[in-house]
C-alpha cells in the first residue's frame, strides 16, 4: 500500500511519440511500475513504485522511457533533509525498522579519494607492463617469520614447512554474498570467475550448492553465526574456511532471509526447512570472548587437517586493530576487514549508515598495530567494504592491505545498478532475488565473462600502476606508504593513515 | 658541520642517487693499499658530482682485530663526549684515536672524526639477556644514530672500516690517507644524489658490523622494506635506500643465516614465471623464500656491492637497470659500474663479463683466510 505522505523518488517519463506498447517494460518491472491497458491499448508507468533500477529504460526498445529524480523538492533545510523527513514518514506510517541494501550512500569523506599515488621520475624508470615482467601474484595465509635451511645434502632446502597458502593470481577475491541473498546463477558466475581468473569467491553464510561443487577450489567457505550449510563436506570441498564474526554494513547485527526466499534449493543449500526463515543471530552463541573464538578456529583446523587457511572476518569498528590483534593470536591466518562501507543483502538503515569505521583507517591501523606486536606475518590481513576500482585496490595494498574482497562491484559488472532493494527481493536484473521469473534474467555465461573481463581490466591497471611507480612485484606495493600521499586531509587522519600530504617530497 | 641525522629524520627525507661503485678483493687474503680502489672510482667521475664519496676497507686493523673498530661522526665536541659516555655504559674501549687525516683543498667543514676499538663489556650482555656481541653493537649503532644528537656511528665491523664524506671519492680518500691502509678488499662510491644535498653522513658506503654497502640506483620498495625491517627492531634513521639493504643483508645472512645465494634470492628474486620452469626442488625453495620474505624484495633499479667479513658480492635488481661489469683476474675479483674503472688497475684481466639481473657475483675470502683475519672472539 502506498504511503500517502511519501511522494515519489523517481519519476518515469514516457515520451508517447516513441512508445509503441510493446509492455517490454510491462513485463520486466518487478515492482508493477507499468501497466498495459488492453481497452485503450495504452502502457502507463506508477512512477511511485519505481526505485530507479534502469531495467524498464534499458531494455525499452525504442528508447521511450526516462527516468529522474522526482522534481517536488522540499523547502532547503540542511538539518531537515529529504530522507531524514521520508522516513519518518515511512516509520509513522508502518512502525518498523527502515530496510535499506548495498553500502551507505551517505555522503561521508572516501579517503581512497583523498590518496593520491606515485610515479617514477628519471632516477627510477617507470616500467611498461606490456614489455617487462610484473607480478601480481599473492599468497594469504599463516608465514613464518624465517626460513631455516637444511643444506647438509648439498643444495639447500627450505626446513621449515609452509602453513597452508592461498595462491592468487592478483590480489583480488569476491566477498562474501550468500546463495539467497543472490541467486544461483549470480552465484554460479562469481565462483566460475574465480577459477577462471584464478582468485576465489566467497559463499557467505548460504553454504554451497551441489552446482557450485565443481569449483570448490576457488571458494572460501564461510561459517557463520547461524552455521548454515556446514558440514564436514562443506569443509573439506573448499579452499579455505572463513569465520565469519561480522560484516561492514552492519556490525553487531545478524542476518534474516525471510522463509518465502528458502526454497527447495536454498532449503537444500543451507540445510534448514523449506519455508523456514533463516535467521543468523547478531553472535556465534559459541562465541562470546577470544578464547572461544580460538577454539572455533581450531576446531575448523582439526576437521581440515590444518591443510586450509582459516579466516577470519570482522567488521571495522572502532577498536579494531586489537581485535584483529586477538584474532591473530587466537590462530586466525587471515584478517578479512569490512569497512562500513560494504555492502548488505539487507541491513537496517540506521546501522547501515551509522555504525563502523572507514575501511582505509581499518587497514592503517590493523598494519601498525600487527607490526608494533611482531605478529604481522602470522596472518595476512583483506580489506573489504568500498573497493570501486583498481585504483582503490593499490590505495588499500599500499596502505598495508595483503589483497581485496570486492562484493558490490562485482554485482555491478553483472548488471547490478545500486538501487538498494536487494531486500525487496525483487532485483529486476536478476540478481538479488530468488524469483525463477528474475533469475533466469541473469545467464551464467555472460555474468561470468563480465566479471572475468573487470578482473582482467583491472589486473591490467593495476600493473600499469606499479609499473608507473617502478615497481614490478605486488610485494613491494604492500604497506608501501611511501608511494602516497594525501589531499584535503588534517594532520590526525595523516597520521593514522601513516602518509604525508601531498607536495612533501621522499 | 655534519647535518645532524635528526634533522634528517624530521625532515623526513628519503636518499636516491645515481653513482659509480667499485670493489675489488684479494681472494688469496694478500693485502694492497687504498690507492687502486681511490684510481677505479676517479675514472668514473662522470657518474658523480662532488657531493658524496667513500671507501670501505676489510683487513686494516690485523692488529685490532677482535675489536670492534668504531668509525664515528660527530657535529661537535658535546655529542662526542656524550657518545663517549654512553661508549662506556656498554663497552670497555681498548684503544681509540682520531681518525687522520690531511689537509685538501676541496674538503671543507668535515665533522669530527674519530674511531674507538671497543668490546662489549659483560655487565651489557647481562643488561641484555641472552644478546650476543654482533646484537649489543647493533643496538649500540641503532641507539646512537638515533638518540644521540649529532653524533652517527659510520662503521661497526671488525677489523674493517668505513671512510666517507662530501666530495669526489679521490679527493675523500685522499683527505683520508686510504693509501697508507692495507686491505684485502675495498669498496668505493662516488654520489650523484637526486633527491637531497650532500651530508657526510649519506656519503656511502653504509656499515653495520662487518657489513658494508656501495649503491647505484633508488628501492622503489623502500617504504616496504623499511617496515619490514622494523618488524625485526631495525630503526631506518637515516632514511636512504642504501641503509635498508645493509640492515637486510645483517637480517637474512647473519640473523637468520641464510646462504648468500638464498639471500640475494630474497633480495632479488626469480620471476614466477621462472620459478614454474625450475626443477621440483630449486622451485620450492624459490618459491618458499618469495612467500616468506616477499618484504625483502628489493624492487626498483640498482646495482649493489657489499663487503663483509667473508668477501664480498655484487647485486644488480632483476631486471638488471643499473650497470655492474665483473671481472676476474688471478685471486682478485673486481667489480664496477663501469668496464673503464676495472681497466684502470687492472691491465689484462683473465675475464670480464656483465653481471646477471638477480645473480650475486660473488668473490670470497679463502677459508682459511678467514678466521686468520677475523681475529679471536
Amino acid at each position: 500500500m502506498r504511503n500517502w505522505l511519501v511522494q515519489p523518488e523517481f519519476t518515469v517519463e514516457r515520451d508517447p511519440e516513441r512508445c509503441v506498447q510493446c509492455q517490454v517494460c510491462v513485463r520486466q518491472c518487478a515492482n508493477d511500475v507499468h501497466e498495459y491497458d488492453a481497452e485503450d491499448d495504452l502502457v502507463s508507468s506508477e512512477s511511485s513504485r519505481c526505485v530507479g533500477c534502469h531495467r524498464c529504460a534499458t531494455l525499452c526498445p525504442t528508447g521511450a522511457l526516462s527516468i529522474r529524480r522526482a522534481r517536488l523538492e522540499f523547502r532547503p533545510n540542511a538539518n531537515w533533509t529529504p530522507s531524514a523527513i521520508r522516513n519518518i514518514y515511512r516509520q509513522a506510517e508502518g512502525g518498523g525498522v527502515l530496510l535499506t541494501s548495498m553500502g551507505t550512500d551517505q555522503p561521508y569523506p572516501s579517503y581512497f579519494d583523498r590518496l593520491l599515488l606515485d610515479a617514477a621520475q628519471v632516477t627510477n624508470p617507470s616500467i611498461d607492463p606490456l614489455r617487462e615482467p610484473m607480478e601480481l601474484v599473492t599468497s594469504l595465509g599463516r608465514k613464518p617469520d624465517r626460513l631455516e635451511l637444511d643444506s647438509s645434502a648439498g643444495a639447500p632446502r627450505a626446513k621449515t614447512e609452509l602453513p597452508p597458502q592461498l595462491e592468487l593470481r592478483m590480489p583480488i577475491m569476491f566477498s562474501a554474498m550468500s546463495y539467497g541473498s543472490i541467486s544461483l546463477n549470480a552465484s554460479l558466475a562469481l565462483a566460475r570467475a574465480a577459477r577462471e581468473s584464478g582468485v576465489y569467491a566467497n559463499t557467505g553464510e548460504g553454504g554451497l550448492h551441489k552446482a557450485i561443487h565443481p569449483y570448490a577450489g576457488n571458494m572460501i567457505v564461510q561459517v557463520a553465526s547461524g552455521r548454515f550449510g556446514v558440514d564436514a563436506e562443506y569443509l573439506d570441498r573448499a579452499a579455505a574456511v572463513e569465520i565469519k564474526i561480522g560484516q561492514g554494513a552492519k556490525p553487531g547485527i545478524g542476518g534474516h532471509l525471510p522463509g518465502e526466499k528458502v526454497s527447495p534449493e536454498i532449503s537444500e543449500t543451507r540445510m534448514i526447512p523449506e519455508g523456514t526463515d533463516a535467521l543468523s543471530p547478531a553472535p556465534h552463541h559459541d562465541i562470546y570472548s577470544i578464547e572461544d573464538l580460538r577454539q572455533l578456529i581450531f576446531a575448523i583446523k582439526e576437521a581440515t587437517c590444518y591443510a586450509k587457511p582459516v579466516s577470519v572476518k570482522i567488521a571495522a569498528v572502532h577498536n579494531v586493530a586489537a581485535i584483529a590483534s586477538g584474532c591473530v593470536r587466537a590462530g586466525a591466518d587471515i584478517v578479512a576487514i569490512d569497512g562500513f562501507r560494504g555492502g548488505t543483502g539487507a541491513a537496517p538503515t540506521m546501522i547501515r549508515d551509522h555504525v563502523g569505521i572507514p575501511i582505509e583507517l581499518a587497514i592503517a591501523a590493523v598494519d601498525d598495530r600487527l607490526r608494533e606486536e611482531g605478529i604481522r606475518h602470522m596472518a595476512s590481513v583483506v580489506a573489504a567494504g568500498g573497493i570501486r576500482s583498481s585504483a582503490d585496490v593499490v590505495k588499500a595494498i599500499a596502505l598495508g592491505a595483503d589483497a581485496v574482497y570486492i562484493g558490490t562491484a562485482a554485482l555491478v559488472a553483472m548488471g547490478c545498478h545500486v538501487c538498494q532493494k536487494c531486500y525487496t527481493g525483487k532485483c529486476n536484473w536478476g540478481i538479488a532475488t530468488q524469483d525463477p521469473l528474475l533469475t533466469k534474467r541473469l545467464n551464467p555465461d555472460v555474468a561470468t565473462r563480465r566479471l572475468v573481463n573487470l578482473l582482467r581490466g583491472w589486473g591490467h591497471e593495476i600493473k600499469e600502476m606499479l609499473g608507473g611507480m617502478g615497481i614490478n612485484a605486488i610485494e613491494s606495493l604492500r604497506g608501501n606508504r611511501e608511494r602516497l600521499r594525501a589531499v584535503g586531509m588534517s594532520d590526525g587522519e595523516l597520521q593514522i593513515l601513516g602518509v604525508k600530504p601531498a607536495g612533501v617530497g621522499a | 658541520m655534519m647535518r645532524g641525522q635528526r634533522e634528517l629524520v624530521r625532515r623526513g627525507e628519503k636518499d636516491a642517487s645515481g653513482c659509480a661503485i667499485f670493489g675489488v678483493i684479494d681472494e688469496s687474503g694478500r693485502r694492497f693499499t687504498g690507492e687502486e680502489a681511490m684510481r677505479a672510482i676517479a675514472t668514473m667521475r662522470e657518474r658523480s658530482c662532488g657531493l658524496g664519496g667513500g671507501f670501505a676497507a676489510y683487513g686494516i686493523y690485523p692488529e685490532r682485530a677482535d675489536l670492534y673498530a668504531l668509525h664515528v661522526m660527530f657535529d661537535s665536541p658535546a655529542s662526542q663526549e656524550m657518545t663517549r659516555g654512553y661508549l662506556q655504559s656498554v663497552c670497555e674501549i681498548a684503544h681509540e684515536e682520531p681518525i687522520p687525516t690531511r689537509p685538501v683543498e676541496a674538503i671543507r667543514s668535515a665533522p669530527i672524526l674519530h674511531r674507538y676499538f671497543v668490546r662489549p663489556a659483560r655487565g651489557a650482555r647481562e643488561r641484555f639477556g641472552d644478546a650476543g656481541d654482533d646484537d649489543l653493537v647493533v643496538r649500540l649503532v641503532m641507539y646512537v644514530n638515533a638518540e644521540i644528537e649529532g653524533a652517527f656511528v659510520v662503521s661497526s665491523g671488525r677489523n674493517m672500516g668505513v671512510f666517507k664524506g662530501v666530495g669526489y671519492p679521490e679527493e675523500i680518500g685522499a683527505f683520508f690517507r686510504l693509501e697508507e691502509y692495507e686491505g684485502h678488499a675495498w669498496l668505493a662510491h662516488g654520489r650523484f644524489p637526486t633527491n637531497t644535498g650532500g651530508w657526510w653522513g649519506g656519503a656511502h658506503p653504509f656499515g653495520l658490523l662487518d657489513w658494508a654497502v656501495v649503491h647505484n640506483g633508488e628501492i622503489s620498495s623502500y617504504g616496504r622494506n623499511r617496515r619490514y625491517l622494523s618488524d625485526f627492531g631495525y630503526q631506518c634513521t637515516l632514511h636512504t635506500d642504501t641503509e635498508v639493504i645493509c640492515y637486510l643483508c645483517d637480517l637474512l645472512s647473519r640473523r637468520h643465516a641464510l646462504p648468500l645465494e638464498v639471500a640475494a634470492c630474497a633480495m632479488a628474486p626469480p620471476f614466477w614465471s621462472r620459478i614454474e620452469r625450475m626443477a621440483a626442488a630449486e622451485a620450492l625453495l624459490a618459491k618458499a623464500v618469495r612467500t616468506v620474505y616477499g618484504g625483502a624484495l628489493l624492487n626498483g633499479p640498482f646495482s649493489i656491492v657489499v663487503g663483509h667479513s667473508r668477501g664480498l658480492f655484487g647485486l644488480n635488481d632483476r631486471t638488471k637497470l643499473r650497470p655492474m661489469v665483473a671481472a676476474r683476474s688471478g685471486d682478485r675479483l673486481y667489480l664496477a659500474s663501469e668496464e673503464a674503472a676495472i681497466r684502470a688497475v687492472c691491465d689484462s684481466p683473465d675475464r670480464v663479463w656483465h653481471a646477471e639481473g638477480g645473480v650475486p657475483v660473488v668473490g670470497a675470502l679463502q677459508e682459511e683466510r678467514v678466521a686468520q683475519l677475523a681475529g679471536t672472539t
